[in-house]
């Protein structure tokens, strides 16, 4: 009896994470396409538009050309970090989407689904855990080129990250003090009876917003990358797929930062002035799941257009921000939200 | 020193205050401006579906004239080819038989005339040193192409459509040309 039910949630579980991993690669695979016409149409250009109607193969086209680019690795690379590099990004970049409430359940084929691969009690550190993993892939990656350029660029991604992190890091711990969980499924559900967090620590989110740019090496912050100082940064050496997965991996980790933030600070698959419970569960999870999509694409959005805005900063400006503005910033901020907690408690 | 122009403007050295270092009024502001650019017209034009319209004095592609009746202007007199600043014209002359007035207008005329596309600079000084009117330059450009032979353009790539046998191409081919004659 319990070997079997056990059996059907495994297979429950395989379903949800194969059709998260399918579409999560759909859609990074959308957003490099969003990202050139987003950029095109904050420039007066028309972006690409040859490739099927309105330009929508061409993703499909990219991949391909991926695909049948020559595999390049150099003579004096340590081979096998090299190819782990990328895999190791990919691989991180779409672990973090285990723990994201996706939506309420679904009541199929007389099984409550709940839409989230794993529901698990510190869901927010996993995330944080894999995603400071990330760089990994790119340290790894820059090592094994054996060129000064990637490696530059790799050591900028490390110390990035770990300026960036902390902060991240302070300014989320404002946000469990408010909430008072980890979990991020009983965040949401809090914010649906509730506020959503973005009214509670409005600091906190600028900070976390800030730093997410900064871990997903987008502009403004950009540098392990940086083309005109460091020609490819820590992917200068890499071709074909595995260059593709670096570049793919890039925008999981948008698309995932993005559902992060949708999640914590704007409710999540919470739709504004709907009372889920009033409407039937099916219906609920298929608004649910809408809703989320309909955040994650306006912070898609965000992403592209401050790339398209503001330039990459300097080194030392970069290191400034972190360490002197955004950390005690941070710190700032949640000792406001501790006092505040500890007057309205007594 | 003296500014050449009055559109110099003297450089802010003075360090950031609080405002600009935080950075984000100015950071929303240009958020602002390159959002308005959504909703711009786009000046590029979809070139295979839609061109350019070029100007009536525009210097394209080179065509060979021929008269009212559609006879071939050019006598083959080189003086194109030694006007042309690129050296991209090559002819070879020929006589004119007897029978064939209705070909060729003069006694002379050019058995063979090529010009080298990637070569000519479209400077259009051999429509002007041409004595006959035999040669001017139109309103389009050179496609591209995969082999550099294919920019060699023989005569009768050039030549105009014969003005009494097909009209409609003729005045095509003819476009916005004012007709000068001599
Ligand atoms: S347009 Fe100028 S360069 Fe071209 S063939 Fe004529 S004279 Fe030579
Ligand atoms: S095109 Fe004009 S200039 Fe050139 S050879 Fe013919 S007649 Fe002479």
């Amino acid at each position: 009896m319990l070997l079997a039910l056990d059996f059907a949630l495994i297979l429950e579980k395989l379903v949800l994470i194969l059709i998260v991993v399918m579409a999560s690669l759909g859609i990074a695979m959308y957003t490099t396409f969003a990202e050139r016409k987003v950029a095109a149409i904050l420039q007066d250009r028309r972006g690409p538009n040859r490739a099927g109607p309105f330009g929508l193969l061409q993703p499909l086209a990219d991949g391909l050309k991926l695909f049948f680019k020559e595999e390049i690795i150099p003579n004096l690379s340590n081979k096998f970090l090299f190819i782990l590099g990328p895999s190791l990004a990919m691989m991180t970049a779409m672990m973090t989407s285990a723990v994201i409430p996706w939506g309420d359940k679904v009541h199929l084929f007389g099984r409550d689904i709940a839409l989230q691969i794993a529901n698990i009690d510190v869901g927010i550190l996993f995330v944080f855990g894999v995603v400071s993993m990330g760089v990994y892939g790119i340290m790894i990656g820059s090592w094994a080129s054996n060129n000064k350029y990637s490696l530059m660029g790799g050591l900028r991604a490390a110390s990035q990250i770990i300026s960036y992190e902390l902060a991240m890091g302070i300014s989320l711990i404002a946000l469990i003090m408010v909430t008072g969980n980890l979990g991020l499924k009983e965040m949401v559900v809090q914010q649906q009876n509730g506020w959503w967090n973005i009214a509670k620590q409005p600091l906190g989110f600028l900070i976390f917003l800030v730093c997410s740019f900064a871990e997903c090496n987008r502009t403004p912050f950009d540098l392990p990358e940086a083309e005109n100082e460091l020609i490819g940064g820590y992917h200068t050496e890499y071709s074909s797929m595995k260059l593709g997965f670096y570049l793919f991996a890039e925008y999981i980790n948008m698309f995932v930062s993005s559902v992060i933030m949708a999640t914590l600070f704007f409710g999540g698959y919470d739709c504004p002035f709907v009372d889920e419970s009033a409407i039937s569960q099916g219906w609920a999870a298929i608004l649910g799941v809408s809703v989320l999509m309909a955040k994650v694409v306006a912070f898609l959005f965000f992403f592209m257009w401050v790339r398209w805005t503001i330039p990459r900063f300097r080194y030392d400006q970069l290191m400034r921000l972190g360490w002197k503005i955004l950390i005690p910033l941070a710190l700032f901020n949640m000792l406001v939200t501790g006092a505040v907690i500890l007057y309205f408690n007594k | 020193m003296q500014a050449l122009t009055n559109k110099a403007q003297q450089v802010d050295r003075r360090p950031m205050n609080l405002l600009e270092r935080m950075y984000l009024p100015t950071i929303i502001k240009g958020m602002a401006i390159t959002f308005s650019h959504i909703f711009k017209k786009k000046p590029t034009i979809n070139y295979p579906e839609k061109t350019r319209p070029f100007s009536p004095v525009f210097r394209g592609l080179h065509i060979l004239n021929r008269d009212e009746e559609g006879r071939e202007n050019c006598t083959a007199c080189g003086l194109c080819a030694v006007a042309c600043p690129a050296e991209a014209i090559t002819m070879e002359a020929a006589e004119r038989k007897d029978g064939e007035e209705n070909l060729y207008k003069e006694e002379k005329y050019a058995a063979k005339y090529e010009i080298n596309m990637l070569r000519c600079i479209f400077c259009g000084l051999c429509e002007e040193a041409c004595p006959k009117d035999a040669i001017y330059l139109s309103e389009t450009f050179a496609p591209a192409d995969y082999q550099r032979k294919q920019f060699i353009y023989k005569k009768e790539e050039m030549l105009i459509p014969h003005p009494i046998n097909e009209p409609e191409a003729y005045a095509k081919a003819r476009g916005n040309k004012v007709v000068t004659s001599q």
